[in-house]
Protein backbone atom coordinates (compact mmCIF):
# COMPACT_ATOMS: atom_id res chain seq x y z
CA UNK A 1 0.00 0.00 0.00
CA UNK A 2 2.83 2.38 0.91
CA UNK A 3 4.52 1.67 -2.43
CA UNK A 4 1.29 2.29 -4.35
CA UNK A 5 0.63 5.51 -2.45
CA UNK A 6 4.17 6.66 -3.11
CA UNK A 7 3.82 5.92 -6.82
CA UNK A 8 0.56 7.86 -7.11
CA UNK A 9 1.98 10.79 -5.13
CA UNK A 10 5.11 10.82 -7.26
CA UNK A 11 3.01 10.90 -10.41
CA UNK A 12 0.97 13.84 -9.06
CA UNK A 13 4.03 15.76 -7.98
CA UNK A 14 5.68 15.20 -11.36
CA UNK A 15 2.57 16.49 -13.15
CA UNK A 16 2.55 19.50 -10.87
CA UNK A 17 6.26 20.10 -11.45
CA UNK A 18 5.79 20.05 -15.23
CA UNK A 19 2.53 21.95 -15.55
CA UNK A 20 2.96 24.26 -12.54
CA UNK A 21 -0.79 24.62 -12.14
CA UNK A 22 -1.88 24.45 -8.50
CA UNK A 23 0.94 25.68 -6.29
CA UNK A 24 1.80 28.89 -8.16
CA UNK A 25 -1.92 29.68 -8.42
CA UNK A 26 -2.43 29.10 -4.69
CA UNK A 27 0.59 31.24 -3.81
CA UNK A 28 -0.45 34.06 -6.09
CA UNK A 29 -3.93 33.85 -4.62
CA UNK A 30 -2.66 34.27 -1.04
CA UNK A 31 -0.78 37.44 -1.97
CA UNK A 32 -3.90 38.77 -3.70
CA UNK A 33 -5.95 38.06 -0.59
CA UNK A 34 -3.43 39.98 1.56
CA UNK A 35 -3.82 42.96 -0.76
CA UNK A 36 -7.60 42.61 -0.50
CA UNK A 37 -7.40 42.53 3.30
CA UNK A 38 -5.10 45.56 3.31
CA UNK A 39 -7.67 47.61 1.41
CA UNK A 40 -10.72 45.94 2.94
CA UNK A 41 -9.57 46.59 6.50
CA UNK A 42 -7.73 49.80 5.58
CA UNK A 43 -4.82 48.84 7.83
CA UNK A 44 -1.10 48.92 7.07
CA UNK A 45 -0.07 46.48 9.76
CA UNK A 46 -1.93 43.90 11.82
CA UNK A 47 -1.21 42.15 15.08
CA UNK A 48 -2.84 39.76 17.52
CA UNK A 49 -6.19 38.22 16.66
CA UNK A 50 -6.70 40.24 13.47
CA UNK A 51 -3.34 39.03 12.13
CA UNK A 52 -3.90 35.37 12.95
CA UNK A 53 -7.42 35.53 11.54
CA UNK A 54 -6.24 37.03 8.25
CA UNK A 55 -3.39 34.52 8.00
CA UNK A 56 -5.59 31.49 8.55
CA UNK A 57 -8.56 32.58 6.48
CA UNK A 58 -6.12 33.19 3.62
CA UNK A 59 -4.60 29.73 4.03
CA UNK A 60 -8.08 28.12 4.00
CA UNK A 61 -9.12 30.04 0.89
CA UNK A 62 -5.92 28.98 -0.88
CA UNK A 63 -6.62 25.40 0.20
CA UNK A 64 -9.98 25.58 -1.60
CA UNK A 65 -8.11 26.08 -4.88
CA UNK A 66 -5.80 23.17 -4.21
CA UNK A 67 -8.67 20.88 -3.21
CA UNK A 68 -10.75 21.65 -6.29
CA UNK A 69 -7.75 20.87 -8.53
CA UNK A 70 -6.74 17.70 -6.68
CA UNK A 71 -8.48 15.26 -9.02
CA UNK A 72 -8.34 17.55 -12.05
CA UNK A 73 -5.68 15.69 -14.02
CA UNK A 74 -7.44 12.35 -13.56
CA UNK A 75 -10.79 13.76 -14.52
CA UNK A 76 -9.78 15.77 -17.54
CA UNK A 77 -7.54 13.14 -19.10
CA UNK A 78 -9.39 10.02 -18.01
CA UNK A 79 -6.65 8.68 -15.77
CA UNK A 80 -9.18 7.85 -13.09
CA UNK A 81 -10.18 4.61 -14.83
CA UNK A 82 -6.56 3.52 -14.81
CA UNK A 83 -6.27 4.23 -11.12
CA UNK A 84 -9.51 2.42 -10.33
CA UNK A 85 -8.59 -0.61 -12.42
CA UNK A 86 -5.21 -0.92 -10.74
CA UNK A 87 -5.27 -3.63 -8.06
CA UNK A 88 -4.44 -1.28 -5.19
CA UNK A 89 -6.35 -0.32 -2.09
CA UNK A 90 -8.41 2.91 -2.22
CA UNK A 91 -6.67 3.85 1.01
CA UNK A 92 -3.44 4.19 -0.99
CA UNK A 93 -5.19 6.71 -3.23
CA UNK A 94 -6.41 8.66 -0.21
CA UNK A 95 -2.97 8.67 1.43
CA UNK A 96 -1.35 9.80 -1.82
CA UNK A 97 -3.83 12.61 -2.45
CA UNK A 98 -3.68 13.82 1.16
CA UNK A 99 0.14 13.74 1.10
CA UNK A 100 0.22 15.72 -2.15
CA UNK A 101 -2.16 18.32 -0.73
CA UNK A 102 -0.08 18.48 2.46
CA UNK A 103 3.07 19.17 0.44
CA UNK A 104 1.30 21.81 -1.68
CA UNK A 105 0.16 23.60 1.46
CA UNK A 106 3.65 23.48 2.98
CA UNK A 107 5.19 24.97 -0.16
CA UNK A 108 2.50 27.65 -0.36
CA UNK A 109 3.03 28.59 3.29
CA UNK A 110 6.79 28.74 2.73
CA UNK A 111 6.05 31.78 0.58
CA UNK A 112 2.79 32.96 2.10
CA UNK A 113 3.89 33.26 5.74
CA UNK A 114 7.05 35.32 5.05
CA UNK A 115 5.05 37.42 2.60
CA UNK A 116 2.45 37.97 5.31
CA UNK A 117 5.16 39.01 7.78
CA UNK A 118 6.58 41.39 5.20
CA UNK A 119 3.36 42.93 3.93
CA UNK A 120 0.93 43.04 6.83
CA UNK A 121 2.36 41.85 10.13
CA UNK A 122 3.31 44.56 12.65
CA UNK A 123 5.46 42.64 15.19
CA UNK A 124 8.20 40.36 13.85
CA UNK A 125 7.83 36.60 13.50
CA UNK A 126 11.21 35.73 14.98
CA UNK A 127 10.33 34.94 18.59
CA UNK A 128 7.70 32.27 18.09
CA UNK A 129 9.00 30.28 15.18
CA UNK A 130 8.91 26.66 16.50
CA UNK A 131 5.39 27.06 17.88
CA UNK A 132 4.13 28.53 14.62
CA UNK A 133 5.76 25.69 12.70
CA UNK A 134 3.96 23.10 14.84
CA UNK A 135 0.59 24.83 14.37
CA UNK A 136 1.11 25.10 10.60
CA UNK A 137 2.07 21.44 10.24
CA UNK A 138 -0.86 20.17 12.31
CA UNK A 139 -3.20 22.55 10.49
CA UNK A 140 -1.93 21.35 7.11
CA UNK A 141 -2.47 17.74 8.14
CA UNK A 142 -6.11 18.43 9.02
CA UNK A 143 -6.72 20.40 5.82
CA UNK A 144 -5.09 17.61 3.79
CA UNK A 145 -7.25 14.87 5.31
CA UNK A 146 -10.53 16.79 4.96
CA UNK A 147 -9.49 18.18 1.57
CA UNK A 148 -8.74 14.78 0.03
CA UNK A 149 -12.11 13.49 1.26
CA UNK A 150 -14.00 16.53 -0.04
CA UNK A 151 -12.30 16.50 -3.43
CA UNK A 152 -13.19 12.82 -3.89
CA UNK A 153 -16.78 13.51 -2.79
CA UNK A 154 -17.11 16.40 -5.19
CA UNK A 155 -15.28 14.71 -8.06
CA UNK A 156 -18.39 12.93 -9.35
CA UNK A 157 -20.91 15.73 -8.91
CA UNK A 158 -22.08 18.09 -11.59
CA UNK A 159 -21.57 21.32 -9.63
CA UNK A 160 -18.01 20.50 -8.51
CA UNK A 161 -16.77 24.08 -8.27
CA UNK A 162 -19.71 24.94 -6.02
CA UNK A 163 -19.57 21.88 -3.80
CA UNK A 164 -15.88 22.10 -2.86
CA UNK A 165 -15.89 25.48 -1.07
CA UNK A 166 -19.37 24.97 0.39
CA UNK A 167 -18.38 21.63 1.87
CA UNK A 168 -14.77 22.31 2.79
CA UNK A 169 -15.05 25.63 4.60
CA UNK A 170 -17.71 24.67 7.20
CA UNK A 171 -15.91 21.38 7.82
CA UNK A 172 -12.75 23.36 8.58
CA UNK A 173 -14.37 25.69 11.13
CA UNK A 174 -13.09 23.74 14.18
CA UNK A 175 -9.62 23.70 12.60
CA UNK A 176 -9.78 27.43 11.94
CA UNK A 177 -10.82 28.08 15.54
CA UNK A 178 -7.94 26.10 17.02
CA UNK A 179 -5.30 27.34 14.56
CA UNK A 180 -6.31 30.98 14.85
CA UNK A 181 -6.58 30.85 18.65
CA UNK A 182 -3.21 29.12 18.94
CA UNK A 183 -1.50 31.57 16.57
CA UNK A 184 -3.03 34.72 18.03
CA UNK A 185 -0.71 35.14 21.09
CA UNK A 186 2.32 34.50 18.86
CA UNK A 187 1.53 37.51 16.69
CA UNK A 188 1.00 40.06 19.47
CA UNK A 189 3.40 42.86 20.25
CA UNK A 190 4.58 41.00 23.35
CA UNK A 191 4.69 37.63 21.61
CA UNK A 192 4.67 34.39 23.54
CA UNK A 193 2.71 31.14 23.49
CA UNK A 194 -0.44 31.02 25.58
CA UNK A 195 -2.85 28.12 26.01
CA UNK A 196 -0.89 26.43 23.25
CA UNK A 197 -1.35 22.92 24.65
CA UNK A 198 -5.14 23.17 24.64
CA UNK A 199 -5.39 24.29 21.02
CA UNK A 200 -2.76 21.89 19.76
CA UNK A 201 -4.64 19.13 21.60
CA UNK A 202 -7.89 20.06 19.91
CA UNK A 203 -6.11 20.30 16.56
CA UNK A 204 -4.62 16.83 17.05
CA UNK A 205 -8.04 15.44 17.98
CA UNK A 206 -9.52 16.99 14.82
CA UNK A 207 -6.71 15.56 12.67
CA UNK A 208 -7.03 12.07 14.16
CA UNK A 209 -10.83 12.00 13.80
CA UNK A 210 -10.82 13.15 10.19
CA UNK A 211 -7.92 10.95 9.10
CA UNK A 212 -9.75 7.95 10.58
CA UNK A 213 -13.15 8.91 9.13
CA UNK A 214 -11.64 9.57 5.69
CA UNK A 215 -9.74 6.28 5.62
CA UNK A 216 -12.89 4.44 6.72
CA UNK A 217 -15.22 5.91 4.09
CA UNK A 218 -12.84 6.49 1.19
CA UNK A 219 -13.38 2.93 -0.09
CA UNK A 220 -16.97 3.80 -0.94
CA UNK A 221 -16.05 6.76 -3.13
CA UNK A 222 -14.76 6.43 -6.69
CA UNK A 223 -15.97 2.85 -6.73
CA UNK A 224 -17.01 2.40 -10.33
CA UNK B 1 -43.84 -1.11 4.98
CA UNK B 2 -43.13 2.06 6.91
CA UNK B 3 -46.77 2.90 7.43
CA UNK B 4 -47.16 0.32 10.22
CA UNK B 5 -47.83 2.07 13.53
CA UNK B 6 -48.00 5.48 11.93
CA UNK B 7 -51.50 6.32 13.19
CA UNK B 8 -50.92 5.49 16.88
CA UNK B 9 -47.59 7.28 16.68
CA UNK B 10 -49.25 10.38 15.24
CA UNK B 11 -51.84 10.33 18.04
CA UNK B 12 -49.15 9.86 20.68
CA UNK B 13 -47.16 12.82 19.42
CA UNK B 14 -50.26 15.04 19.12
CA UNK B 15 -51.33 14.19 22.69
CA UNK B 16 -47.84 14.58 24.15
CA UNK B 17 -47.29 17.91 22.43
CA UNK B 18 -50.69 19.19 23.62
CA UNK B 19 -49.90 18.12 27.18
CA UNK B 20 -46.46 19.71 26.86
CA UNK B 21 -47.91 23.06 25.77
CA UNK B 22 -50.55 22.90 28.51
CA UNK B 23 -47.76 22.30 31.02
CA UNK B 24 -45.70 25.13 29.55
CA UNK B 25 -48.47 27.66 29.92
CA UNK B 26 -50.36 26.53 33.02
CA UNK B 27 -47.99 24.50 35.16
CA UNK B 28 -44.36 25.59 34.74
CA UNK B 29 -43.51 28.58 36.94
CA UNK B 30 -42.47 31.91 35.44
CA UNK B 31 -38.73 32.38 35.35
CA UNK B 32 -37.50 34.81 38.02
CA UNK B 33 -35.36 37.05 35.80
CA UNK B 34 -36.62 36.44 32.30
CA UNK B 35 -40.35 36.18 32.91
CA UNK B 36 -42.69 34.95 30.22
CA UNK B 37 -40.17 34.91 27.38
CA UNK B 38 -38.24 32.09 29.04
CA UNK B 39 -41.06 29.75 27.97
CA UNK B 40 -39.57 29.63 24.46
CA UNK B 41 -36.96 27.43 26.13
CA UNK B 42 -39.44 24.55 26.05
CA UNK B 43 -39.61 24.74 22.26
CA UNK B 44 -36.09 25.85 21.45
CA UNK B 45 -34.04 23.38 23.47
CA UNK B 46 -36.01 20.19 22.67
CA UNK B 47 -35.94 21.18 19.00
CA UNK B 48 -32.16 21.62 19.14
CA UNK B 49 -31.62 18.30 20.91
CA UNK B 50 -33.88 16.44 18.47
CA UNK B 51 -32.23 18.09 15.45
CA UNK B 52 -28.73 17.14 16.63
CA UNK B 53 -29.95 13.65 17.45
CA UNK B 54 -31.42 13.45 13.94
CA UNK B 55 -28.09 14.46 12.36
CA UNK B 56 -26.24 11.82 14.35
CA UNK B 57 -28.95 9.23 13.60
CA UNK B 58 -28.60 10.10 9.91
CA UNK B 59 -24.88 9.36 10.18
CA UNK B 60 -25.54 6.02 11.87
CA UNK B 61 -28.10 5.04 9.21
CA UNK B 62 -25.51 5.99 6.59
CA UNK B 63 -23.05 3.61 8.22
CA UNK B 64 -25.74 0.91 8.07
CA UNK B 65 -26.18 1.66 4.37
CA UNK B 66 -22.49 1.38 3.56
CA UNK B 67 -22.14 -1.80 5.61
CA UNK B 68 -25.19 -3.56 4.20
CA UNK B 69 -25.42 -2.03 0.73
CA UNK B 70 -29.18 -1.75 1.24
CA UNK B 71 -30.36 1.50 -0.30
CA UNK B 72 -33.40 1.83 1.94
CA UNK B 73 -31.00 2.81 4.75
CA UNK B 74 -29.77 5.69 2.63
CA UNK B 75 -33.36 6.82 2.17
CA UNK B 76 -33.85 6.69 5.96
CA UNK B 77 -30.67 8.69 6.50
CA UNK B 78 -31.72 11.24 3.90
CA UNK B 79 -35.16 11.77 5.46
CA UNK B 80 -33.65 12.08 8.97
CA UNK B 81 -31.16 14.72 7.80
CA UNK B 82 -33.82 16.52 5.80
CA UNK B 83 -36.13 16.82 8.83
CA UNK B 84 -33.23 17.81 11.08
CA UNK B 85 -32.34 20.68 8.76
CA UNK B 86 -35.92 21.94 8.92
CA UNK B 87 -35.83 21.72 12.71
CA UNK B 88 -32.41 23.39 12.60
CA UNK B 89 -33.87 26.48 10.94
CA UNK B 90 -36.55 26.47 13.66
CA UNK B 91 -33.83 26.32 16.31
CA UNK B 92 -31.98 29.28 14.78
CA UNK B 93 -35.20 31.32 14.54
CA UNK B 94 -36.37 30.59 18.10
CA UNK B 95 -32.82 31.10 19.38
CA UNK B 96 -32.66 34.52 17.73
CA UNK B 97 -36.04 35.48 19.22
CA UNK B 98 -34.95 34.36 22.66
CA UNK B 99 -31.65 36.22 22.36
CA UNK B 100 -33.45 39.38 21.26
CA UNK B 101 -35.90 39.20 24.16
CA UNK B 102 -33.43 38.41 26.91
CA UNK B 103 -30.17 40.04 25.76
CA UNK B 104 -31.48 42.68 23.37
CA UNK B 105 -29.70 41.39 20.25
CA UNK B 106 -30.95 39.14 17.47
CA UNK B 107 -27.66 37.35 17.26
CA UNK B 108 -25.12 36.79 20.04
CA UNK B 109 -21.72 35.47 18.97
CA UNK B 110 -20.66 34.49 22.47
CA UNK B 111 -23.43 31.93 22.88
CA UNK B 112 -21.45 28.82 21.87
CA UNK B 113 -24.41 26.51 21.30
CA UNK B 114 -26.11 28.93 18.93
CA UNK B 115 -22.90 29.56 16.96
CA UNK B 116 -22.05 25.85 16.68
CA UNK B 117 -25.57 25.24 15.54
CA UNK B 118 -25.24 27.80 12.76
CA UNK B 119 -22.05 26.12 11.50
CA UNK B 120 -23.70 22.69 11.63
CA UNK B 121 -26.77 23.90 9.71
CA UNK B 122 -24.54 25.61 7.12
CA UNK B 123 -22.65 22.38 6.60
CA UNK B 124 -25.77 20.20 6.32
CA UNK B 125 -27.36 22.58 3.82
CA UNK B 126 -24.67 21.40 1.36
CA UNK B 127 -26.21 17.91 1.58
CA UNK B 128 -28.88 18.90 -0.98
CA UNK B 129 -26.64 20.27 -3.74
CA UNK B 130 -24.28 17.34 -3.22
CA UNK B 131 -27.02 14.70 -3.31
CA UNK B 132 -28.96 16.09 -6.23
CA UNK B 133 -26.00 16.79 -8.48
CA UNK B 134 -25.24 13.07 -8.71
CA UNK B 135 -27.53 11.29 -11.14
CA UNK B 136 -26.65 7.63 -10.80
CA UNK B 137 -28.89 6.42 -7.92
CA UNK B 138 -26.36 3.96 -6.49
CA UNK B 139 -23.58 6.47 -6.48
CA UNK B 140 -25.91 9.14 -5.12
CA UNK B 141 -26.73 6.92 -2.15
CA UNK B 142 -23.08 6.08 -1.50
CA UNK B 143 -21.79 9.64 -1.73
CA UNK B 144 -24.62 10.98 0.42
CA UNK B 145 -23.83 8.35 3.04
CA UNK B 146 -20.16 9.32 3.06
CA UNK B 147 -21.20 12.93 3.58
CA UNK B 148 -23.60 11.97 6.37
CA UNK B 149 -20.87 10.04 8.20
CA UNK B 150 -18.23 12.77 7.88
CA UNK B 151 -20.71 15.44 8.95
CA UNK B 152 -21.94 13.28 11.83
CA UNK B 153 -18.37 13.03 13.12
CA UNK B 154 -18.01 16.77 12.64
CA UNK B 155 -20.98 17.71 14.89
CA UNK B 156 -19.41 16.86 18.29
CA UNK B 157 -15.97 18.19 17.26
CA UNK B 158 -17.46 21.47 16.23
CA UNK B 159 -19.30 21.81 19.53
CA UNK B 160 -16.09 21.17 21.49
CA UNK B 161 -14.15 23.72 19.42
CA UNK B 162 -16.72 26.50 19.63
CA UNK B 163 -17.29 25.85 23.34
CA UNK B 164 -13.55 26.06 24.03
CA UNK B 165 -13.19 29.23 21.98
CA UNK B 166 -15.97 30.96 23.89
CA UNK B 167 -14.94 29.66 27.31
CA UNK B 168 -11.57 31.20 26.53
CA UNK B 169 -12.91 34.75 26.34
CA UNK B 170 -16.06 34.40 28.45
CA UNK B 171 -15.65 32.02 31.35
CA UNK B 172 -18.99 30.45 32.09
CA UNK B 173 -20.56 27.75 34.16
CA UNK B 174 -20.98 24.82 31.78
CA UNK B 175 -24.35 23.43 32.84
CA UNK B 176 -26.52 26.50 33.14
CA UNK B 177 -29.74 24.94 31.95
CA UNK B 178 -28.98 21.31 32.61
CA UNK B 179 -28.73 20.11 36.18
CA UNK B 180 -30.18 22.99 38.13
CA UNK B 181 -33.76 23.16 36.85
CA UNK B 182 -36.46 23.21 39.50
CA UNK B 183 -38.82 20.21 39.49
CA UNK B 184 -41.81 21.67 37.64
CA UNK B 185 -39.63 23.13 34.91
CA UNK B 186 -37.74 19.89 34.52
CA UNK B 187 -40.95 17.84 34.16
CA UNK B 188 -42.33 20.27 31.58
CA UNK B 189 -39.05 20.22 29.69
CA UNK B 190 -38.92 16.43 29.63
CA UNK B 191 -42.51 16.18 28.36
CA UNK B 192 -41.74 18.77 25.67
CA UNK B 193 -38.61 16.82 24.68
CA UNK B 194 -40.58 13.59 24.45
CA UNK B 195 -43.26 15.33 22.35
CA UNK B 196 -40.67 16.75 19.97
CA UNK B 197 -38.99 13.35 19.60
CA UNK B 198 -42.30 11.66 18.86
CA UNK B 199 -43.13 14.38 16.34
CA UNK B 200 -39.79 13.83 14.64
CA UNK B 201 -40.25 10.06 14.44
CA UNK B 202 -43.82 10.46 13.14
CA UNK B 203 -42.77 12.89 10.42
CA UNK B 204 -39.85 10.66 9.53
CA UNK B 205 -42.09 7.62 9.09
CA UNK B 206 -44.66 9.65 7.18
CA UNK B 207 -42.06 11.02 4.79
CA UNK B 208 -40.59 7.55 4.25
CA UNK B 209 -44.04 6.14 3.52
CA UNK B 210 -44.76 8.93 1.06
CA UNK B 211 -41.38 8.46 -0.64
CA UNK B 212 -41.91 4.70 -0.91
CA UNK B 213 -45.42 5.17 -2.29
CA UNK B 214 -44.26 7.57 -4.98
CA UNK B 215 -41.36 5.30 -5.89
CA UNK B 216 -43.69 2.33 -6.26
CA UNK B 217 -46.05 4.43 -8.34
CA UNK B 218 -43.18 5.40 -10.61
CA UNK B 219 -42.18 1.75 -10.96
CA UNK B 220 -45.74 0.71 -11.82
CA UNK B 221 -46.06 3.51 -14.37
CA UNK B 222 -42.87 2.45 -16.15
CA UNK B 223 -44.09 -1.13 -16.14
CA UNK B 224 -47.46 -0.06 -17.57
CA UNK B 225 -45.69 1.95 -20.24
CA UNK B 226 -43.47 -0.98 -21.15
CA UNK B 227 -46.47 -3.30 -21.29
CA UNK B 228 -48.37 -0.87 -23.51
Amino acid sequence: MIAAARAIARKDLRIEWRTKESVPAMTLFTITVYVLFHFGLDRDSLDGELASGVLWVTVLLAAVIGVSRLFAAEREQGGIEGLLLAPVDRTALFVAKAAVLFLYLCVVELVAVPAFALLLLGPGLGGAFPELLAILLLGNLGIAAVGALVSALAAETRARELIVPLLLLPLLVPLLISCAQATEPLLRQDAGPEDLARWLGLLTLYDVVFVLVSVAVFDFLLED
Amino acid sequence: MHSKGLVPLAWASAVTLTVAFALVFFYAPLDADQGFVQKIFYVHVPMAIVALGGFVAGGIMAIMHLRSGDRSWDMRSYVAIHLSIILGFGVLATGAIWARASWGHWWVWDEPVLVSFLVVVLLYCVYYPLRFSIEDPDRQARYSSVFAIAAGAFVPLNFIAVRLAEAYTHPRVLSQTGGSLPGEMRLTFLVALLGMTLLFVTLWKLELTAKNASMQLKKLRTRARVAA
